[in-house]
């Protein structure tokens, strides 16, 4: 049948057509389009992993952040809890120094006090002597003149001690 | 069935892509129909032959008739080693006549001299010119592809019918090239994207029934048969030396070498393949258009049996010549798909034999 018979000039412009078209395309067709695909694969591959670092280094600074303000607030904490020993460290001291100074001071008085109180007994000592031998004197003076006048005299002395 | 879901998806995907572009070709195609159906009330009354009208726009012409009453010459180019080559337009050959003793044959309608002999016949024909047409539009579009990067750079893809090209030829660099070659598929990747556009628009011209299409490449063996042989290159050239060491020592006991049995269908089986492609490609092509021809003649069979019949059988042939377009521009994808998944496979299987 007609049909079923290849025409030898088909033949021919289908091959030469063909070779043509695969040519063109091969050369300067697909090259370029295939090749842009695979740039722009390739581009949006480079893109995704970009995002995804930059998203870790973002997600890496927060949590850095995070650890300083961390240190920062638990060196507060102790520089606080220093600072409190160091005043009670303080008042202490001041406390101590208070209490030896009060008790030096207590001490002195309590020696002044004494030497004082030495100092007038041995006033009142001298004075005491002074009387007895002024008095003595007077009975001595009155013994000389009269008997009853001296016992009065004494007696009265007596009564003014 | 794997590969046909996936095609089935890929199909459907594109479709919903690209569905503004595929229903003005729906469109287009309706309204050319209702022409035709209109047409079919002026030649009530004529006798007409059906087989000679299907066959006759099945096979080869040296002219190509536009609409009716408007022809275009082609030009005939002829060699004989007693003329040697002739160069004429097809018009002087028109109703028979005669023309440096050149005549077209009225019972094969080739070309013959005075004594019956055909010259080395390369006329540009319908087919051919439809051939060179099919050439330029697929070089364009791929060309247009590659000056849109240029122009665009590749960091943007690009829209609407480009797109739609952009998405075919991935499809076959993706999903047939790369998954049946695997390793080393770039090599054959061009020539497969090639065959695919260049099928693909054979098929889907022959099936537009106006002037720039129509005629019935992919339809005709001649066609089909150089593809075949293109792939078989494709096949065997490039391939490695296991394959050709499978094909006349093979991996079988010695009993079937000795008498060489299995190198001898191992041997056949090498032109098997592209036959097969061939003939399925043709068969395919060919069947759809027989079957749209027949269903368009119905119309005009029935308008002669009478009116009402004619009026009914309108619309019943309508909607039978639709839906086997719509079936067909399905056949013109698919068997573009099946010519380049089995080449595909074919190159494979011969790169990766152990």
């Amino acid at each position: 049948m007609n049909i079923l018979t290849p025409d030898a000039g088909l033949l021919f412009w289908m091959l030469l057509s063909f070779s043509v078209v695969f040519f063109v395309l091969a050369k300067y067709g697909l090259p370029i389009v295939l090749g842009s695909v695979q740039k722009r694969k390739e581009y949006i591959e480079q893109s995704v992993k970009a995002a995804q670092e930059a998203n870790e280094r973002l997600g890496g600074i927060q949590a850095e952040g995070e650890q300083l303000l961390l240190d920062a607030r638990s060196r507060q904490q102790e520089i606080i809890a220093e600072a409190m020993a160091e005043k009670q460290k303080i008042v202490k001291a001041a406390q101590e120094e208070a209490s030896t100074e009060a008790h030096r001071i207590a001490e002195e008085a309590a020696r002044r006090i004494d030497a004082a109180r030495e100092e007038a007994l041995k006033d009142v000592h001298d004075e005491v002597a002074g009387l007895a031998l002024q008095i003595a004197e007077q009975v001595i003076r009155q013994k000389m003149q009269d008997d009853a006048e001296q016992r009065a005299a004494v007696e009265r002395l007596l009564e003014d001690f | 069935m794997k590969v046909i879901g996936k095609f089935i998806g890929w199909l459907c995907h594109f479709v919903g892509r690209h569905y503004k572009v595929l229903l003005g070709g729906g469109v287009v195609l309706m309204a050319l129909y209702l022409f035709l159906s209109k047409q079919a009330e002026e030649v009530r009354g004529e006798k007409m032959d059906v087989k000679e009208i299907i066959f006759g726009h099945l096979a080869d012409a040296y002219e190509w008739h536009v609409v009716e009453g408007v022809v275009l010459p082609l030009p005939c180019i002829l060699y004989s080693e007693e003329q040697g080559f002739d160069v004429f337009l097809s018009d002087k050959l028109e109703h028979g006549e005669e023309y440096r003793g050149y005549h077209i044959d009225a019972e094969s309608g080739k070309i013959v001299n005075k004594a019956g002999v055909r010259p080395l016949d390369i006329s540009v024909t319908k087919n051919v010119a439809e051939l060179f047409l099919v050439c330029l539009i697929v070089c364009s579009v791929v060309l247009s592809l590659a000056f849109w990067y240029r122009r665009h750079g590749y960091l943007s893809a690009p829209g609407g019918f480009l797109g739609m090209v952009e998405s075919i030829i991935l499809f076959v660099d993706e999903d047939i090239a790369k998954a049946s070659i695997g390793h080393g598929y770039q090599f054959f990747s061009r020539y497969l994207i090639s065959i695919f556009l260049f099928i693909l628009t054979c098929n889907l011209l022959g099936l537009l029934p106006v002037f720039p299409g129509g005629a019935n490449l992919t339809g005709n063996i001649a066609v089909t048969l150089m593809l075949a042989v293109t792939s078989w290159l494709a096949v065997n050239v490039f391939a490695p030396k296991a394959y050709f060491k499978e094909i006349f020592w093979p991996k079988v006991p010695l009993a079937l070498k000795a008498i060489p049995l299995m190198p001898t269908i191992e041997f056949i089986g090498v032109f098997t393949k592209p036959f097969s492609l061939t003939v399925r490609l043709f068969a395919n092509i060919m069947a759809g258009h027989i079957i749209i021809l027949s269903l368009t003649s119905i119309v005009f069979i029935m308008w002669q049996v009478g009116d009402l019949l004619g009026f009914i059988m309108n619309f019943v042939s309508l909607a039978f010549i639709i839906f086997m377009n719509c079936l067909e521009i399905l056949v013109a994808f698919l068997q573009a798909y099946v010519f380049t998944v089995l080449t595909a496979n074919f190159i494979g299987m011969a790169q990766h034999e152990e």
